[in-house]
């Protein structure tokens, strides 16, 4: 502990949103540091890296206006902390917990360190309770369970935010509707104010971090772990089951890659550092049911994979870290099928543990599989239709055809009307009978 | 005698002591966290931490301990949960509520006469390594029947997020022909961790009939634990195995996944500074892996008893793309591979091993067993199927331009059988009855196929 602030004026360089400051003894990693402007404002920073008497501080905020001969820092011997309290519940804060709403901040019951320690494997409660989220191609094949991490890949021009605000409308577990905690991330403000609209519409409880596109970058780093430290304690202080979205996570990982770019540090695949994997788990991770304890932290992050491209690193290392992915595709997009999940390379790794008796229906599982092994079928047979012809085919393969046809359009295929999960599988056991497929 | 810190970068600590040696624990810190020294200069040492470094200060006492990183050995391992250091996870949950503080933990097993401590990173010593092969029956068809693996060998199997991997360890470390596994859960998801832990706890051992866990020893590092520690989890781990070993048991030792591992190497790599090689890796990558393959092996104990130990390790290759440098390093020490294929999985065929692509070193030594064991003609069977799978494979080019009605009548018999033989014999569910697929039941199911088809 020391006793006192300690104030140094010996920044050496400024680069970006970075300064290096000399001859400071014994700095913190991860210590909060205060920033004075040689025009007298004040922004915040944090120590990144420590190198005998030369600290490295990542500012948050604006960086503009620092100078080397006037500016200060001042070292609070504090790490980051988010405050909590159950006031913070239906308030709007920007990427530094600052109110937004124009309302006074709230007063905190306490103060926490949002890098969270990890949560100890054996104390997770492994996954059971499913959420019906009103998405057919989710609830009926990939059905999300309450703890789980899922997130939406999609890609530019494709209605993301469409499928996860009505997910975020319809959403429902068996102990009812969810507190929400929403985190944009470089969204551009045309974005923000749809998101807007519809949080306004769930009737959950809200808590929102927002960090838009104009928004400083660092800022883009902080607000997830702000949204999950708080989430984290309405579920687990407070019982409540917590839906988090996140987007979009493609932001934050270019975030992640223009700081590590200024810290020079060597870039790994695209230019992202080789730290990005742990990075993101330190997030993804956070989502969680814990035994003997009620309320859950379920995870929907949004990832927009550049050029449609599912092995670029955001996707490829998020997918390595979540309990599945939903896929969204382009062509049944422009087919004009809405929400335009493509199940075949979409997967919930955790559905097994949420279906069946007890949980959704009996037949569920023989349900999914048949669909499953059917449409892929269908699938594989439409490039021999483009070859040779529908006319070369037999009877069966056309019926598969024709069968994954209606299956993108009766079943995919919902318009902004949320189904059941009973209607969903009512819906699907239909198709298959009409097509005389058997369950296997 | 203590040193101080005097720089801090990701995992990574600089301090200043002196007398330290290379490879030697310290303690870092007021929290009391745990590191390695992993480089030593005239005026500092650099010391890999385990624990997370944030919060920790400049100026911050530093404690030699005198001795390498160490795992404790003896009885009590069996059925315990430990993080990559082997700390005790039940006793942290009890001490320190459900989620994992830095610093001081309670002892792994217990203290006193019966227990020792070994370094991680140095092999347990053995009187000379054998070469029998005998063949380690994992219960999955594909495995058994097309590449089998021997006891004391070794094996990866690369593939892409959501081709099964995890499962396909999980199966083997339930149903594999061995008397102790040692699973390590290396950078990989929790919830998923969790629900292995609870099906261990209530599933029972095939042959013995006790609870699967009491053969079994986890490993876990969650890819949101500290990444050192992540480092340190696939030594920690195969220290114990050999230990195992060493009392003439066949021990399984099953990593997921090692590319989260060469990932936390890289970390750390980057971290000191350290000139990169291929795609950022360490350019020591390459025969870190070749050291840790060569802990395989079956051997002939110091008391003169046999005991393996087997490595079958899973490999997360990013973007799917196999010429990544931990695949390619990995191909060149280990003994079979099982290639897990995505275009299968999206089709829901699992495991989704790749025949065409798979390979096992171990095939020649090992069908002969099961020529004798199971049945004279096993060897005849098995390239019957392989053989069908390629002209399936060739015959599916054509009728991709003519259509299966273009086909000639022994061809499309050719495509039904090789699909018959993909659906009903290849593709096993892990979560029915048939997770588990006895050799006998193996060789049954396809003489079944294959005779139908006259």
């Amino acid at each position: 502990m020391r006793l006192s602030e300690h104030r140094y004026s010996t920044v050496r360089s400024v680069q970006g949103p970075l300064i290096f400051v000399e001859r400071v003894i014994d700095a913190r990693m991860g210590e909060v540091v205060s920033i004075e402007f040689p025009d007298g404002r004040r922004g915040e920073g944090e120590v990144l890296k420590i190198d005998r008497g030369v600290v490295l501080i990542q500012i948050v905020g604006e960086s503009r206006g620092l100078d080397v001969e006037r500016s200060g820092v001042v070292f609070t011997d504090a790490v980051k902390k988010a405050p909590l309290g159950l006031d913070v519940i239906g308030r709007v804060f920007d990427g530094s917990f600052t109110p937004l709403d124009g309302q006074p901040m709230f007063v905190p019951e306490r103060w926490t360190s949002i890098a969270g320690p990890p949560l100890n494997p054996v104390a997770r409660a492994g996954p059971a309770d499913p959420i019906e989220t009103g998405v057919s191609a989710i609830d009926g094949l990939n059905t999300l369970v309450r703890g789980q991490k899922l997130p939406l890949f999609s890609a530019a021009g494709l209605p993301a935010k469409e499928i996860a605000a009505g997910i975020l409308e319809h959403a429902r577990g068996a102990g009812g509707s969810f507190a929400v905690v929403f985190v944009a991330l470089g969204l551009t403000y045309h974005e923000y104010a749809f998101y807007r609209e519809a949080l306004t519409r769930t009737g959950s409880d809200v808590v929102a971090f927002i960090n838009l596109a104009k928004d400083p970058v660092v800022e883009r780093l902080l607000a997830p772990r702000f949204g999950l430290t708080v989430a984290e304690y309405l579920a687990f202080e407070h019982g409540r089951d917590v839906l988090v979205l996140i987007t979009d996570m493609t932001n934050y990982c270019d975030a992640l890659r223009e700081v590590s770019t200024a810290r020079e540090e060597l870039p790994g695949r695209r230019g992202y550092p080789g730290y990005m994997f742990s990075d993101l788990a330190s997030l993804y991770e956070r989502a969680a049911r814990i035994k003997d304890l009620p309320g859950s932290v379920t995870l929907l992050p949004v990832v927009t994979m550049p050029d449609d491209d599912i092995t670029h690193p955001i996707p490829d290392l998020t997918g390595y870290i979540t309990e599945g992915q939903i896929v969204l595709s382009r062509e049944l997009h422009q087919r004009g099928i809405f929400p335009p999940v493509d199940v075949l390379p979409s997967l919930s790794r955790l559905m097994q543990r949420g279906i069946g008796d007890g949980r959704t229906r009996a037949d569920h599982r023989q349900i999914a599989n048949a669909i499953y092994a059917h449409y892929a079928r269908g699938r594989d047979l439409r490039r021999l239709e483009a070859i040779v012809g529908r006319d070369g085919m037999n009877a069966t393969d056309t019926r598969l055809l024709d069968f994954a046809d209606a299956f993108e359009r009766e079943i995919v295929h919902q318009g902004a009307e949320p189904r059941t999960m009973t209607d969903t599988l009512d819906r699907s056991r239909a198709l298959l009978g009409r097509f005389e497929l058997t369950l296997s | 005698m203590s040193g101080r810190i005097i720089g801090i970068s990701g995992p990574t600590v600089s301090v200043e002591a002196a007398g330290l040696k290379l490879y030697e624990r310290v303690v870092i810190g007021d929290a009391r966290l745990t590191g390695e020294v992993v480089r030593l200069e005239r005026s500092r040492a650099i010391v890999q931490v385990y624990e997370g470094t944030r919060g920790l200060r400049a100026g911050e006492p530093v404690q030699p301990t005198g001795t390498e990183l160490t795992v404790r050995l003896g009885p009590g391992l069996l059925g315990r949960m430990f993080d990559g250091l082997q700390r005790p996870l039940l006793q942290i949950r009890e001490e320190q509520g459900p989620f994992i503080r830095a610093g001081g933990a309670p002892p792994a097993v217990g203290e006193g006469p019966e227990w020792h401590d070994w370094p991680v990173r140095v092999p347990r010593p053995y009187r000379t390594k054998v070469s029998t092969l005998e063949p380690l029956i994992t219960g999955q068809r594909a495995i058994d029947f097309l590449f089998p693996l021997a006891k004391g060998g070794t094996a990866i199997f690369p593939g892409g997020f959501g081709t099964g991997k995890t499962l396909l360890e999980q199966s083997i470390a339930k149903f594999g022909d061995v008397d102790v596994v040692v699973y390590v859960g290396c950078g990989e998801r929790g919830n998923e961790m969790a629900e292995m832990i609870e099906e261990f706890a209530a599933l029972r051992d095939r042959g013995t009939g006790r609870p699967l866990m009491d053969r079994t020893v986890v490993v876990v590092n969650t890819s949101n634990m500290p990444v050192a520690a992540r480092e340190a989890s696939i030594y920690t781990a195969v220290t114990m195995a050999e230990y195992f070993r060493d009392q003439g048991k066949h021990v399984l030792l099953l990593a997921d996944s090692l590319s989260r591992w060469a990932e936390a190497l890289r970390e750390i790599s980057s971290a000191l500074e350290e000139m990169p090689g291929e795609e950022g890796y360490p350019t020591y990558l390459a025969s870190r892996l070749a050291e840790f393959f060569a802990r395989a092996g079956t051997v002939e104990t110091l008391d003169g008893r046999i005991g393996s130990l087997t490595l079958m390790l899973s490999v997360s290759p990013a973007g799917g793309d196999f010429t990544e440098p931990v695949t390619q390093a990995c191909l060149r020490s280990a003994g079979a591979l099982f290639m897990l294929d995505t275009a299968l999985a999206h089709r829901r065929h699992f495991p989704a091993i790749d025949w065409f692509r798979s390979f096992s070193l171990y095939e020649s030594g090992i069908v002969g067993h099961f020529d004798r064991r199971i049945a004279a003609d096993w060897s005849t069977r098995r390239q019957q199927v392989r053989t069908l799978l390629q002209q399936e494979a060739r015959l599916r080019e054509v009728a991709e331009i003519v259509g299966t009605e273009g086909l000639q009548e022994a061809d499309r018999h050719v495509m039904d059988v090789a699909e018959q033989i993909r659906r009903r014999f290849l593709m096993q569910n892990a979560y029915t009855e048939d997770a588990y697929s006895p050799p006998e039941h193996t060789y049954r199911r396809i003489v079944d196929i294959l005779d139908a088809r006259a």
